[in-house]
């Protein structure tokens, strides 16, 4: 340690500004926002408690007093260096800017997990053509019951459970399945391929069973006001997973991991867009799917509008900045 | 230890100094989070059940008021705490953790979403192993949805800014060189978790150095309360001319 009477000095004449900028910290953290003039003092008192830091480091590296001074030093720079929440600014940039700019580097991805998907389902159907005993690896007993008593599962689920519990129940479940689609790809992409094909072969399996039985019409009835948006959220969703195994099998930055990050922070708001959907269409399949009211020119209707709004977010063309020429 | 800290340039020019968490702080915090949200939960349950009368079966309309809430009180807990406390949640706030972004700053909304999306992964197959495994096999200590956000888990240890103004009394008040100071008051403040018999030895090897002219036999003689006080004297006090520089170490080592 240097010098005890100058470091004795030094303690006494700082230790003023310290106090200060200890209460102010703890000033700043409860509340949310600051003035420009608290904004600037803040950066002044960070500036000094830098100059402080130095010199406590330098002449008594392991003294309570640096340690104390490292952590008053963090704990501004983490204050100063929060970023301003952007509310209704942010949003508007999140539909007009990022989700198109992802949705466009992920353009191919997209088709390719549409065409995986759209494959699976046709191997799908081939299975359950070929060799129907194997529908028991794609549909619960129940289901397979139903069926071979020429009902579908779906009719009359809503005298046994209310619609809006139904919407939530589907939401959340389709919800979790896109997210996992997405997370899937930190295998190297090869969990979001396992999921999207086993999603195809799902539906493949179920279409060639129910067809079997005369039900296929009923079913095509039943999904198509909701599952045109439904499957290409989990096509974008596993687009997102692919792009993000991709990161780290062959890293566009410096090290896998900062490609990685980088990646995800990219495709990320895709997800967020992928979710609101999926929301829309758990109420679809709560309220509208399973009522058999609604004739088949409605469902058809609803699901090509809904498919159309899902592009034009996609696009960025529902948000698009007119005034932009 | 250094392995565990990272140092972040600021713009400043001088470095910030962070000490990251490892697997057992971290998992301190969780359990701290999940017994609360379960018991957050539970509650919602039972009020739901009993005050308000609502039925917890998953196929009535009352789940809409009953179970809903208590779903994402339990899985939402992080996400919505997270966001709206800037990456400090409860738990963490116990275990004197920090969640930072790898500037050392406030992380934003996207990382914070995003670290919470792979908690999906990090669970994985149970009891969160795969996110366990990470923290003990990554550079720095991070799971995979702080890979991913671009996360670190820092302790921040505020009461060490608070000891500063502490420091200012003492150093007025005693002529001890300040080594020693910091060292007396560390003892202090630990005295009542040490073992008698350690702080015991502290204490008279302490005293001995700083204390001019004591006997050494005489200060074994001491009991657990004389020695607190005669130490605690020392801040008050005190002989500069009495200490030698190595005095602190020794004594850190003891």
């Amino acid at each position: 340690m240097a010098d005890n009477s100058d470091m004795r000095t030094w303690i006494i004449a700082r230790a003023g500004a310290w106090r200060g900028i200890v209460q102010s910290v703890a000033e700043l953290r409860r509340r949310q926002r600051a003035t420009v003039e608290e904004a600037l003092s803040a950066v002044e008192a960070y500036r000094g408690l830098a100059r402080d830091l130095a010199t406590s480091r330098r002449l008594a590296p392991d003294s309570r007093t640096t340690a104390g001074l490292e952590s008053l030093y963090a704990q501004l720079h983490t204050l100063i260096s929060h970023r301003p929440r952007g509310g209704a600014a942010a949003l508007l940039a999140l539909l007009r800017v990022d989700i198109p700019a992802a949705a466009h580097e992920l353009r191919s991805r997209i088709a390719g997990m549409a065409l995986l998907m759209a494959a699976s389902a046709v191997a799908g159907w081939w299975i359950i053509t070929t060799f129907p005993a194997l529908i028991t690896l794609f549909a619960g007993e129940e289901m397979i019951e139903h069926v071979e008593h020429g009902r579908l599962w779906t009719e009359g689920i809503v005298n046994i459970t209310p619609s809006s519990i139904l919407s939530v129940r589907i939401l959340a479940n389709n919800i979790v399945v896109s997210v996992l689609a997405f997370c899937a790809g930190i295998f190297l992409g090869l969990g979001t391929f396992y999921l999207v094909a086993l999603n195809g072969l799902m539906l493949g399996g179920v279409f060639a069973f129910v067809h079997q039985h005369g039900l296929a019409a009923a079913l095509f009835k039943f999904i198509i006001a909701h599952g045109p948006v439904e499957l290409s959220v989990i096509c974008v969703a596993g687009a997102a997973g692919v792009a993000l195994g991709e990161s780290i099998v062959r890293p566009a930055l410096g090290t896998r991991r900062d490609s990685f990050q980088a990646c995800a922070h990219r495709v990320a708001p895709l997800l967020l867009l992928c979710a609101a959907l999926l929301v829309g269409c758990g109420f679809i399949e709560g309220f509208v799917s399973p009522d058999p009211r609604y004739p088949l020119s409605s469902r058809i209707t609803i699901g090509s509008c809904y498919w159309v709004v899902m592009w034009a977010l996609l696009s960025g063309r529902l948000f698009a900045n007119r005034a932009t020429p | 230890m250094a392995d565990d800290q990272i140092f972040v340039h600021s713009a400043t020019g001088v470095d910030l100094t962070l000490t990251v968490a490892g697997p057992g702080s971290r998992g301190y915090a969780f359990v701290i989070d999940w017994h609360i949200r379960l018991l957050l939960a539970g509650a919602w349950l039972l009020l739901a059940s009993f005050v308000l009368k609502l039925s917890l079966s998953a196929r009535s309309q009352d789940a809409l008021l009953s179970l809903l809430p208590a779903a994402v009180i339990y899985f939402l807990y992080h996400p919505i705490l997270e966001v709206a406390l800037r990456g400090r949640t409860p738990g963490k706030r116990m275990a004197g953790l920090v969640l930072v972004n790898r500037s050392g700053g406030t992380p934003g909304t996207a990382a914070l979403l995003i670290r919470n999306l792979f908690r999906l992964i990090d669970s994985l197959p149970a009891f969160y192993v795969v996110g366990l495994v990470s923290c003990f096999f990554t550079a720095n200590r991070v799971r995979i949805g702080d890979m991913a956000a671009g996360t670190l888990l820092v302790l921040g240890d505020a009461a060490a800014g608070k000891s500063l103004s502490h420091l200012e009394t003492l150093a007025a008040g005693s002529r001890l060189p300040l080594d020693a100071l910091e060292l007396v008051d560390q003892v202090l403040e630990r005295w009542a978790s040490l073992e008698p018999r350690h702080r015991s030895q502290i204490a008279c090897m302490l005293l001995a150095r700083l204390e001019p002219g004591s006997d050494a036999a005489h200060l074994s003689t001491l009991s657990d309360m004389e020695l607190h006080a005669r130490v605690a004297a020392l801040l008050d006090g005190g002989d500069a001319q009495a200490h030698e520089p190595a005095a602190g170490d020794e004594a850190t080592s003891g």
